[in-house]
């Protein structure tokens, strides 16, 4: 009878003594910080704990540094559980390289743009286009177009504009 | 970056008319200008900036490719020559044989745009071949 009487104030010291050994969320908090602080991949990410319910918030590089937040959150003591909230940043779109026509195929188009200028002569080597002769100034817009459509390297313009 | 200071304006002009897929690079001392304008005017209107900037284009350090977006449900296109007749060939190239002509202001069909200078069309007449697209605009 009395271990029965006593029961409740037991279960009341245990559930006392276990909410002491419970770290504080703050101290949590500092733990999962320093932790992801270690990897500079993680380092810009932002905790917040309620509860031992880590939520973490912040963008980072990639899916390896997103995953890597959640597991050292997961391992850091007195985390319950984890909200990962960290999102991967887009991807910076490296721009694509610059298409050079080659000088064969470059030489024939650039024949047909320059075929209606007959005052104007056109070469083409290492896909550089230079001009020379002369041509109306009005004219000269049609053809500048005509030849950046080819995609050449440059087009080195030393036409006489009248 | 000193070339795409010096074409901001372009680049910017070329931003706010909607030119889509824009690209602007600078390589080897050349600023590389790609996308696609919603129309012809727009194209006209960045070449008229690009002349403000280098008057004449003898700067030679510019490679703008700027292309007209076509409606892919065009298949009417008028041809633009100065005055005189558009010839038709039998393939893409100016060393290609005649096929035939299409006169100045004709409206004819645009059959195919596989190749971005040659266009392949075919006339009322029912003359198909390859004319140079810069001639033929949408109607």
């Amino acid at each position: 009878m009395k271990m029965l009487r006593l029961l409740p104030a037991l279960v009341l010291v245990a559930g006392l003594s276990f909410t002491g050994c419970k770290p504080k969320d703050s101290d949590i908090k500092a733990s999962v910080e320093k932790s992801l602080k270690e990897n500079p991949a993680t380092s810009s990410v932002m905790v917040m704990v309620n509860d031992g319910v880590a939520t973490l918030s912040g963008e980072v590089a990639d899916a390896a540094a997103q995953s890597e937040s959640a597991a050292k959150a997961t391992a850091t003591k007195g985390v319950k559980s984890v909200v990962n909230n960290v999102t991967v940043a887009a991807p910076v779109m490296a721009p694509a390289p610059v298409t050079i026509t080659a000088d064969d195929p470059l030489t024939n188009s650039v024949r047909d743009a320059t075929k209606d200028y007959p005052t104007v002569t056109a070469t083409v080597a290492d896909g550089v286009i230079t001009l020379n002769g002369t041509i109306a100034k009005a004219s000269l817009p049609k053809l500048m177009m005509a030849l950046n459509s080819l995609q050449p390297k440059k087009v080195d313009n030393k036409l006489t504009v009248k | 970056m000193a070339l795409q200071d010096k074409y901001k304006g372009l680049t910017d002009a070329a931003t706010a008319a909607g030119v889509s897929d824009l690209q602007v690079r600078e390589q080897d001392g050349v600023l590389y200008i790609d996308g696609t304008a919603p129309s012809g005017a727009v194209k006209d209107q960045l070449w008229t900036k690009y002349g403000e900037i280098d008057p004449n284009f003898a700067g030679g350090d510019v490679v703008m490719n700027v292309k007209v977006a076509m409606d892919a449900a065009v298949t009417k296109v008028k041809v633009t020559t100065e005055s005189s007749n558009l010839n038709i060939r039998k393939g893409p190239g100016t060393d290609q044989p005649i096929v035939g002509k299409a006169a100045h202001g004709e409206t004819i069909t645009l059959v195919s745009k596989s190749n971005d200078q040659w266009w392949l069309v075919r006339t009322d007449d029912g003359e198909e071949g390859y004319a140079y697209a810069q001639y033929l605009s949408a109607e």
